[in-house]
Parts: C-alpha cells; sequence; structure tokens
C-alpha cells in the first residue's frame, strides 16, 4: 500500500469529490470504493450561502485523509494563493497541485508547475504534482522537493485511459522510490488495473465513478480492479512474446 | 469605500478584513481569505486593513476532482 509523505494509506484507490448526483451517492461511492483519500477544492461562496459547511461535514465523516486541489489555476501565483487558502481551509500540508496550461487539454503547464512546486515545498507544502509523463519534467519536480508524482493517464475527464504507457513505464523505472499515482483520464476499471501492474503505487479518478450510470456500483469496480493490479505485479507477470508457444504439453500427445 | 469580494462591487465601511466578513456574517464561517491576490491566514484579517479598489476573495470547501 502506498505512503505518501510518510503517512500510510490502505488503499490504492484515491477518488474525487465532484459531479455525483448527490451526496449520499457520493458517501455510498465512497464506502464502496474504500478509497483512503478524498480529493477537495476550494470555491468561492454566495452570498448567505453554508453549503461548504455541509460539504466539509460529510468529507469529515467519510474518515479518508484530504486531498485539496488547485483546480482551474492557470498561473504560478494563482496556484500558490489557492493552496495557501486551501492549507488553513482543510489544516492540511497536503497539495494537489494544479497549473493548467492549456484550456482544450487541461494539460499541466510544465514551466509553472517547477517554479510553483518550488515555492510550496520552500513554504512546507507536500505536493502532490498533476504533471505529464515527460521524465525531465518529473525529475526537475523531484529536485524541487516533490516526494509523490502524479503524470495524467490521458487529459481531465477524458475517460481515454494511458495513453503513453511507454512514458509511464519510464516513469516507474526512473524513480523507483517515489510514489507514482496515475492522475486523471482513467475511465474504466481495467485502465486502473493496469495501471497497477506497471507498477504504480495508486491512481486517482473522479469523473469515471461520478459520471458513471451507478456510481456506486463502479466505485466497487475500481476497488476490485486496483486489487486485482496489485496482486498481478506482486505476481511477477509473465514476458509477453511475438511468436505462439502452447501451453498443453507436447509430449505424450497421441498419434492419429 | 469600493471594494471588489468574489467579483462583485460592494459598498462598505469595513476598515479590515475581519470587520468585513462580520459584515458579510462570515467571522466564523470556515472560509480563506485573500487580499488582492495574496493569501491573508485567519489569524491577520483583525489587522488587515482595506483600501478603495481591493480585490477580496473568500473561498470555502467545495468538491473537487
Amino acid at each position: 500500500m502506498p505512503t505518501f509523505y510518510g503517512k500510510d494509506i490502505a488503499s490504492r484507490l484515491m477518488l474525487g469529490t465532484a459531479q455525483y448526483p448527490s451526496p449520499a451517492i457520493l458517501a455510498d461511492a465512497f464506502r464502496q470504493s474504500q478509497a483512503g483519500i478524498a480529493t477537495v477544492s476550494v470555491r468561492r461562496e454566495a452570498g448567505g450561502e453554508q453549503a461548504g459547511q455541509d460539504f466539509w461535514q460529510l468529507i469529515q465523516d467519510l474518515g479518508v485523509a484530504v486531498l485539496p486541489n488547485t483546480a482551474g489555476c492557470h498561473s504560478v501565483r494563482e496556484a500558490v494563493t489557492t493552496a495557501q487558502m486551501a492549507r488553513e481551509l482543510f489544516d492540511t500540508n497536503w497539495i494537489k497541485l494544479e497549473v493548467i496550461g492549456h484550456a482544450d487539454t487541461l494539460q499541466p503547464d510544465p514551466f509553472g508547475l517547477v517554479e510553483a512546486a518550488a515555492q510550496l515545498s520552500e513554504d512546507g507544502f507536500e505536493v502532490f504534482p498533476y504533471c505529464t509523463e515527460d521524465l525531465v519534467l518529473c525529475e526537475k519536480l523531484v529536485e524541487v522537493g516533490c516526494r509523490v508524482l502524479m503524470p495524467w493517464g490521458a487529459p481531465i475527464g477524458t475517460g481515454l485511459g494511458l495513453n503513453n504507457i511507454y512514458g509511464l513505464r519510464t516513469l516507474r523505472a526512473h524513480f523507483p522510490d517515489i510514489p507514482l499515482v496515475v492522475d486523471a483520464g482513467l475511465g474504466v476499471p481495467s485502465q486502473a488495473a493496469h495501471a497497477i501492474e506497471l507498477g504504480y503505487d495508486a491512481v486517482l479518478l473522479n469523473t469515471a465513478v461520478a459520471k458513471a450510470g451507478d456510481p456506486v456500483a463502479m466505485a466497487k469496480g475500481f476497488a476490485l480492479a486496483v486489487e486485482a493490479g496489485a496482486l498481478a505485479a506482486a505476481a511477477d507477470p509473465m514476458e509477453p512474446r511475438d511468436m505462439a508457444a502452447p501451453s498443453t504439453p507436447v509430449l505424450g500427445k497421441a498419434f492419429l | 469605500m469600493r471594494l471588489v469580494v468574489n467579483g462583485e462591487t460592494l459598498e462598505t465601511d469595513a476598515k479590515t478584513l475581519e470587520d468585513l466578513l462580520t459584515e458579510m456574517g462570515k467571522a466564523t464561517a470556515k472560509v480563506a481569505t485573500s487580499v488582492n491576490e495574496t493569501f491573508v491566514p485567519k489569524t491577520a484579517r483583525p489587522t488587515k486593513t482595506l483600501d478603495d479598489g481591493d480585490r477580496i476573495e473568500i473561498v470555502a470547501p467545495r468538491q473537487g476532482g
């Protein structure tokens, strides 16, 4: 099971809290997912609205670790200020750092991401950077203090799965001691299982569960998938090969 | 004095950030604040004086991915 910044987490699934049909379904989905970490955000609250308080109570009742994000931030300053506000609100040094570089793909701005990660690490934050699978970017993030890396599988909300398996494998090989999480782009449990089979420590997803026709059943599907993936990764999978090799013994076949 | 609070113009006599939150009924709410894009911790709100045209953000916990 993963350890993030010294904290042991009893699940390989990290689950977002947005877009569920209702708070009750969110809570049920979390229970079925057995996720150990919930991602949350900070947003403006209109007038006398108190929705934030109710939501916070719901999250506390889940009994999971909380990982606030800087979703929607496009500049370093915006991301840093949002992280500081999140730290006070949620009373945690953990921050899922998003510095978005492009509005269409929601892909990270690698330059701003490194700069923001450096500032936040210096300020005592424990940064979970939402990044691409670029090896050089990830090396820079580790250099400035990140002890977790969260490369995307595919653009946020697409459900396309693991777009660059070679790149994800490369990261695993180069960072054997850094916890790696596939963050974003997963659509179905088989993709989550694949990520864990590649040796990833966890997966983070939201839309795949929240927007499923039955979010609670899908949450359970992801829980089983990451467990299956972990069993497979620990069981030393066979090497793929190009040519067929009979599994049934050839010796002793009847001569007909 | 005219402020911009969460993107909307607001006329107020509040002298400090703490005064503003009290005026808005959010003095004890679970919120975090910034003034002109700079974070202002809860403990600094009583001494954070406001000037005409200041941009204030008041945020609360919300669902996120």
